[in-house]
C-alpha cells in the first residue's frame, strides 16, 4: 500500500499512508478510537473510495473482481440477517461464493456456534452475532482475512480461542490482518501497525517496537510514541 | 450473470419473509382485505365497484410491494450486509435480479389472490377475460418492486424510505386517471401523468374491464410497464457501488 489519501466527507482521515503486510502473518492494527482503521481495512477491501494512492492485494489492485472470492471480509458491525438462522445465513453466503456446503458445518465449528445452528441471528448476543459474521469469513478458506475487531464484546476465554484459531489459520499460510483497540491483544499478533489519527506511528513486531522504544508492553510504547509526537509538533 | 448466485439471493429473501409473519401477511392478505373493504363500501352501487375495482387492483399491490421492496432493500444497505455481498462474487445485476425474482414471485400470488377474491367472491364484473386482469395485476406488483429496489438507493434510513410512499406514490395516484379520466386533466398534469408508471397501470386496467378483446391501447400499456421494470432495474444497479465514500 503506498500513500493512501481517503477524504470521507470533509475530512481527511487517510492523509497518505503506506504499509505491507507479510504474508502468513497475523498483523494487528491498532489505536484509538476514529483513527481510521475501518477506513484502511475497507481500501483493502476495495469497498472504500479511495483519493489517491495505490493499494496492492496478493499481486493485483485493491477491488479487483479476482480478489472478490480471495478475502475473507468482517465489517465491524456483524453484517448477517437477523431474521434468519444461523445455518441459513451461512449456507447464503456459501451459495454466493460457491463453495462446497460441507464447509458450512466447518466454519460453525470454528466459531464455536454449532449448538446454535437454528437459532435466528437477531436472537444472538452480540458477540455471538459477531461470530456469525466472522464464520461467514471463513468460508472457502480464503487466503486473505481482515477481520475489523472481530473480538469486541467477548468473554476472555473465547478472545483466547478465536485467537488460536487465528494462529493456526495463519499457520496453515493464511494472511491475517486484524483491528482493535485493545492494546493488551497486541502480544497475540506476529506484526503491529499503531496508528493514530489516520497516520501510522510506528511498525513491526511486539519485540522490536518495545525494544525501539525502550518499553514493556504496548501499550507504553503507544504512550510514548504519542508524547514523542506532542514534543516534535 | 450468475445463475446459482440470483437463485440464492431468491431463496434467501423468500426465506427472510416466511421468517416475518407479519411482512408476509402485509403482502398477501392486506391488498385482499383491501378489495374487500372497498367492495363494502360500494354496497349496493355494483357498477360504481365495478368502475374502480379494477383500476384498483393495479394500485393496491403496485404500492404494497413499493413499500415493503423500499425498506428491505435499504435494511440491507444500512445493515452492512450488501457492502460485504459486493465485496463478493455477486454482481449488481445478479443482486437486483434475485429480490426482483423473489418479490416477483410474492407479486404473482398476491395478483392471483386478489383477483381470484374480486371476480369470483365479490363479483367483480369485468368485460376482458380473467387471465389478463391477474397479468396485469402481477405487473404492477412487479413494477412496484423494481421502483422500491431503485428509490431505496435515495433514503439513508428506513424513516426515509416510507416516506417516499405519499412523496412518490400519491402524487401518481392523483394524476392516474383514477379520480378524473386523464383526457380531462389539465395540460400541464395530463403530460405529467403520460411519463408516470401508474398511469399505464392503471389504464391498461380500466381496457381489461371495459373491453371484452385485446386492445392496441392494452398492449402499448403492457409494454410501457415492461420497460418502466426493466428501466427501474438497470438505474437500480447503477445505484449499487462496490466503492462508497
Ligand atoms: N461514512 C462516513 N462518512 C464520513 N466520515 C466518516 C464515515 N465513517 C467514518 N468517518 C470518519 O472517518 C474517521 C475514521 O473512521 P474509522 O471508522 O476508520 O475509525 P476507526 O479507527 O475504525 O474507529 P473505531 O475504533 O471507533 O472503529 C472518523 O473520524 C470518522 O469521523
Ligand atoms: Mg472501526
Amino acid at each position: 500500500m503506498q500513500d493512501l489519501v481517503v477524504v470521507r466527507g470533509r475530512r481527511t482521515v487517510l492523509p497518505g499512508l503506506s504499509c505491507t503486510l507479510r504474508r502468513g502473518a497475523i498483523t494487528g492494527l491498532l489505536g484509538p478510537s476514529g483513527c481510521g482503521k475501518s477506513t484502511l481495512i475497507r481500501s483493502i477491501v476495495g469497498v472504500q473510495q479511495v483519493d489517491s494512492g495505490r493499494v496492492e492485494v496478493l499481486g493485483q489492485p485493491a477491488g479487483s473482481a479476482t480478489l472478490r472470492s480471495q478475502i475473507g471480509y468482517v465489517t465491524q458491525e456483524a453484517s448477517v440477517y437477523d431474521n434468519l438462522s444461523v445455518r441459513d445465513n451461512v449456507a447464503f453466503f456459501s451459495r454466493v461464493l460457491g463453495v462446497p456446503v460441507s464447509d458450512e458445518d466447518r466454519v460453525i465449528e470454528q466459531v464455536g456456534l454449532a449448538d446454535h445452528g437454528g437459532s435466528l441471528a437477531g436472537q444472538l448476543s452480540g458477540g455471538q452475532r459477531s461470530r456469525v459474521s466472522l464464520a461467514v469469513a471463513l468460508l472457502g478458506e480464503p487466503p486473505l482475512l481482515v477481520l475489523d475487531e472481530p473480538t469486541v464484546g467477548l468473554d476472555p476465554v473465547l478472545r483466547v480461542e478465536l485467537w488460536r484459531l487465528f494462529a493456526d489459520l495463519a499457520a496453515a499460510g493464511a494472511t491475517i490482518l486484524v483491528s482493535s483497540h485493545a492494546m493488551d491483544e497486541a502480544a497475540r499478533c506476529d506484526d503491529l501497525i499503531l496508528m493514530r489519527s489516520g497516520e501510522i506511528l510506528a511498525a513491526g513486531t511486539p519485540a522490536q517496537l518495545c525494544d525501539a522504544a525502550g518499553a514493556q508492553d504496548i501499550e507504553s510504547v503507544f504512550l510514548k510514541l504519542v508524547r514523542a509526537r506532542g514534543e516534535a509538533a | 450473470m450468475n445463475k446459482a448466485i440470483v437463485a440464492a439471493v431468491t431463496v434467501r429473501v423468500l426465506r427472510q419473509l416466511r421468517r416475518d409473519r407479519r411482512t408476509a401477511a402485509m403482502l398477501l392478505v392486506l391488498p385482499c382485505v383491501l378489495i374487500t373493504l372497498l367492495w363494502w363500501v360500494y354496497d349496493g352501487q355494483e357498477l360504481v365497484f365495478d368502475r374502480v375495482g379494477a383500476p384498483l387492483l393495479a394500485v393496491f399491490p403496485f404500492i404494497v410491494m413499493f413499500l415493503v421492496t423500499s425498506v428491505t432493500t435499504l435494511s440491507e444497505r444500512t445493515s452492512g450486509t450488501l457492502e460485504r455481498l459486493l465485496a463478493m462474487p455477486m454482481g449488481k445485476l445478479d443482486f437486483l435480479a434475485g429480490y426482483a425474482l423473489a418479490f416477483g414471485a410474492v407479486a404473482i400470488v398476491q395478483g392471483l389472490l386478489t383477483t381470484s377474491l374480486a371476480l369470483f367472491v365479490l363479483g367483480l364484473d369485468v368485460a376482458g377475460p380473467a387471465w389478463v386482469l391477474a397479468a396485469v395485476a402481477m405487473l404492477d406488483g412487479v413494477l412496484g418492486t423494481t421502483l422500491g429496489l431503485f428509490v431505496s438507493a435515495f433514503a439513508r434510513t428506513e424513516f426515509q424510505a416510507v416516506q417516499f410512499m405519499p412523496a412518490f406514490v400519491l402524487p401518481q395516484l392523483l394524476v392516474c386517471g383514477l379520480l378524473l379520466p386523464r383526457d380531462q386533466l389539465p395540460d400541464a398534469l395530463r403530460v405529467a401523468s403520460d411519463l408516470l408508471p401508474l398511469s399505464y397501470a392503471v389504464d391498461a386496467m380500466q381496457q381489461v374491464s371495459m373491453h371484452a378483446e385485446w386492445t392496441t391501447d392494452l398492449g402499448r400499456d403492457v409494454v410501457v410497464l415492461v420497460g418502466f421494470i426493466g428501466g427501474a432495474l438497470l438505474l437500480g444497479a447503477a445505484t449499487l457501488r462496490r466503492r462508497t465514500p
